[in-house]
C-alpha cells in the first residue's frame, strides 16, 4: 500500500485518481479542441453512474460495521433473557451451588467452578507443551520437517469438537479409568485431588482433552512470535556461547513475552468456551468436588445438555444467564489477547 | 580466569531439546490416534444404507443417516449464502477502503473477538433471536447461527487475500478510467479468486463440523427434511444423540457419521492450506 501511495504522490500529486475525468485532464495535451465550447461534450464523457462509488463504499462499510454490532446484539440479547433469573436470585446466582429444576432453584457456582478448573488443567498441560513445540519447530527441526510437523499440529485445530468428544468418551476415558487414574490414586491418593473411584470421565479427562484442543492455537501463535524475533538478537546470544535453551529462555521468550501471553490468552478463550468435547467427558453433575476424578460440569456443557430439556421460563432464563457469564468471561479474555497480540505486531512492524 | 565446565548447561540444553521433540511427537500422536480411531471405527458403519436410508430405531438393521447428510448440506449451504456476500463486502472495506480508518480497526478487532466466541453462545443468541419469537426449533435459526460463525472468518480471509493483490494492478485499472467498485469486483477479485475460494472453503469446513449451536436450535429429526421452519436433521447432532445412546448399532452409526465429517473437513483443510501457502510464498 505504502509503495503505491508514494508512487502516486510523485506522479499525479495527492490522492490516487478516482475517475477518468481527472486522469484525462492530467494526460491530455492542450489542443485547439480544448478551447472550443464543444470540449465539455466531446472530450470529457460523463460517468455513467456517478453515485456508484460512494454507494459501494457505503455498502462495504455497513457490512464491516455489522460485525461489532453483532457482538453488541449478542450481549444485549443475553442480558435481556437472563434478567428474570438475576431478578429472582440476585447476585447469589453467582455463588449458589444449588441447581434444581424441580424446585426451581438455580445457581451458577458449580458450572463456573467446573469451567475454571477444566480450563486451568488444560492450560497447565497445554502451555509448556505448546512452547516446547514452538521451540522445536523454530530452532531445532530442519525446515522441511518443521513445515510438515507444523501443518500437522495445526490440523488438530481443524478436527471438529464433537470428534474429540467421541474419541474422549469411547477411547480416552476408558484408558484413564483403567490405567491413569488408578496409578494417580495409588501414588498421590493422599491429596484430595486424586481421590475417588476411577470413573474415567470427569474434570481431569476433560482438562486433558481440552489441552489437546487448544495446543494448536497456542503453538501456532508462539511459533510466529519466535520467528519474528530478529535473527541478529538471537545470533549475538549464540555468538557469546549460549546454548539453544539459554537463547530461548533469556532472549527469545523475554523479547516475545507479550505475544506469548497473548497466545496463551487466545488458548484460554478457546478452552473456556469449548462445548462438545467437554460435554462428552465431564460427567455432567452440578456438584463441586475437590477430586479431579469426580464428574463435574462446565457452563458450556450445562447449556448443551439442558437447553432442550428446559421448559420453565425461569429455567431457560437461568441457562441464558449462564451463557451471559460465559460471554463476559470469554469476551474479556479475547479482548486482552487481541490487545496484547496487536501491541506486539505493531511494535515489531517498526523494527528493532 | 577461571572457567566453569559447561556440562550442567549442556545437559539442561539437551533435556530441553529432548522435551521439545517429545512434545512435538505427542501432538502428532494425538492427531494420528484420533484420526485412526475414527477411520477404523467409522469405516465399519459404511454401507449402502448408511448413505441412502432414513434412521431406524435401535436394533433394526438397514438404517442410515441420509436425511442428516442432506440436512447438514442444506444448513451449511444456506449459511454460506448468507455469510459469504456480507463477509466479503466487509473484507473489501477492511482491505481496500479503510486501511487506516478507525471503523475498520474496530471492525477488525471485533471480527477477531467474534471468531474466538464460543459457538454455543452464538447458539443461545440465535435461540433468543429466532427460536423464541418463531415458537419452534428451526433450520432457519440453525443456518443463521452458522452464518454468524462464518462471517468473521470470511471477512478476515477476504481482507488478507485482497491485500495480497499488488497495487499496480489497481492503479492500471484506475488509470483506464474504471471506477473503484469495478476495480475491486472486476480486477482485484479476479486476481484474488483462488485465495478467496479457499477462504470460503475453510469457513465452510469449520462450520460444517459445528454441533453446539445446532443442538438446541435446529435440533434433529429422524425424517426427511420437509421444511426449514421445523426441526432439521443434521449430522453433528445425530452424532451426539447416537453416541450418547446406549445402543451399540447407533453408536456405530455415530462413528460412521464422525468419519464422514472428519474426512470432509480434513480434506478441505489440507487442500486449502496447500493453496494458501502457494499463494503466500
Amino acid at each position: 500500500m505504502a509503495l503505491g501511495g508514494r508512487y502516486l504522490q510523485g506522479g499525479l500529486g495527492g490522492h490516487p485518481p478516482h475517475d477518468g475525468q481527472r486522469m484525462k485532464k492530467v494526460l491530455t495535451l492542450p489542443t485547439a479542441l480544448e478551447t472550443s465550447p464543444d470540449f465539455a461534450r466531446i472530450g470529457v464523457r460523463k460517468k455513467p453512474f456517478p453515485k456508484a462509488d460512494p454507494f459501494f463504499r457505503g455498502l462495504t462499510a455497513s457490512c464491516a460495521v455489522l460485525v461489532p454490532l453483532l457482538i453488541a446484539a449478542i450481549f444485549s440479547e443475553l442480558l435481556h433473557y437472563s434478567l428474570p433469573a438475576f431478578k429472582k436470585f440476585g447476585l447469589s446466582f453467582l455463588i449458589s451451588q444449588e441447581w434444581n429444576p424441580v424446585t426451581g432453584q438455580f445457581g451458577a457456582a458449580s458450572s463456573i467452578f467446573g469451567t475454571l478448573v477444566s480450563t486451568f488443567i488444560a492450560m497447565i498441560i497445554a502451555v509448556p507443551l505448546s512452547l516446547a513445540i514452538a521451540l522445536f519447530l523454530v530452532e531445532l527441526a530442519p525446515p522441511k520437517l518443521s513445515r510438515a510437523v507444523g501443518t500437522m499440529i495445526e490440523l488438530l485445530a481443524a478436527i471438529p469438537s464433537i470428534i474429540y468428544g467421541m474419541w474422549g468418551l469411547f477411547v480416552f476415558a476408558p484408558l484413564m479409568a483403567r490405567y491413569v487414574q488408578p496409578v494417580l490414586g495409588h501414588y498421590l491418593g493422599v491429596l484430595p485431588l486424586f481421590q475417588g473411584p476411577p470413573l474415567g470421565i470427569g474434570m481431569l479427562t476433560a482438562g486433558i482433552i481440552l489441552a489437546v484442543m487448544i495446543l494448536p492455537f497456542i503453538s501456532a501463535v508462539t511459533r510466529d512470535v519466535f520467528q519474528l524475533v530478529p535473527p541478529v538478537v538471537k545470533e549475538s546470544a549464540f555468538g557469546l556461547g549460549a546454548t539453544t535453551w539459554e537463547v530461548t529462555f533469556k532472549v527469545t521468550i523475554p523479547y516475545g513475552l507479550v505475544g506469548i501471553i497473548g497466545a496463551c490468552f487466545l488458548g484460554l478463550g478457546r478452552a473456556l468456551g469449548e462445548t462438545m468435547a467437554v460435554t462428552f467427558v465431564i460427567g455432567n453433575s452440578h456438584r463441586i468436588s475437590a477430586s479431579l476424578f469426580a464428574p463435574g460440569n462446565s457452563i458450556a456443557s450445562a447449556l448443551a445438555n439442558e437447553f432442550t430439556e428446559a421448559t420453565e421460563p425461569l429455567y431457560i432464563s437461568s441457562l441464558i444467564a449462564l451463557g451471559l457469564i460465559l460471554f463476559v468471561i470469554t469476551w474479556t479474555v479475547q479482548v486482552i489477547s487481541q490487545i496484547l497480540l496487536r501491541r506486539m505486531y505493531r511494535a515489531w512492524s517498526v523494527g528493532l | 580466569m577461571k572457567t566453569r565446565p559447561p556440562w550442567g548447561r549442556k545437559l539442561l540444553n539437551l533435556s530441553v531439546c529432548l522435551w521439545a521433540g517429545i512434545s512435538a511427537s505427542l501432538g502428532l500422536v494425538a492427531l494420528f490416534w484420533i484420526i485412526t480411531t475414527v477411520v477404523i471405527k467409522g469405516f465399519r458403519a459404511f454401507d449402502f444404507h448408511f448413505f441412502t436410508a432414513l434412521p431406524t430405531p435401535p436394533g433394526v438393521p438397514g438404517g442410515g443417516v441420509a436425511n442428516a447428510i442432506l440436512g447438514t448440506a442444506v444448513l451449511t449451504a444456506l449459511a454460506t449464502l448468507a455469510a459469504v456476500p456480507i463477509g466479503m463486502l466487509a473484507g473489501i472495506f477492511l482491505g481496500e477502503f479503510g486501511q487506516d480508518a478507525k471503523i475498520a480497526d474496530f471492525s477488525r478487532f471485533a471480527a477477531n473477538v467474534l471468531m474466538g466466541m464460543p459457538s454455543i453462545i452464538i447458539g443461545v443468541f440465535a435461540y433468543g433471536l429466532l427460536v423464541v419469537p418463531m415458537g419452534s426449533f428451526s433450520g432457519y435459526a440453525g443456518a443463521f447461527a452458522l452464518a454468524v460463525i462464518m462471517l468473521p472468518v470470511v471477512s478476515r480471509t477476504t481482507e488478507d487475500m485482497v491485500r495480497l493483490v499488488p497495487n499496480t494492478l489497481r492503479e492500471s485499472a484506475l488509470a483506464l478510467g474504471a471506477p473503484r467498485w469495478r476495480v475491486t469486483l472486476g480486477i482485484v477479485f479476479r486476481a484474488a479468486k483462488s485465495g478467496l475460494l479457499t477462504g470460503v472453503l475453510l469457513a465452510v469446513a469449520r462450520v460444517s463440523g459445528e454441533t453446539a449451536p445446532l443442538l438446541f436450535i435446529a435440533l434433529n429429526s429422524p425424517y426427511w427434511l420437509t421444511s426449514l421452519a421445523k426441526p432439521t436433521p443434521n449430522l453433528t447432532v445425530t452424532i451426539f444423540d447416537y453416541a450418547m445412546s446406549p445402543y451399540a448399532d447407533w453408536q456405530q452409526k455415530a462413528w460412521g457419521a464422525s468419519l464422514l465429517i472428519t474426512l470432509g473437513i480434513l480434506a478441505v483443510t489440507v487442500m486449502t492450506r496447500w493453496t494458501l501457502r502457494e499463494k503466500k510464498s
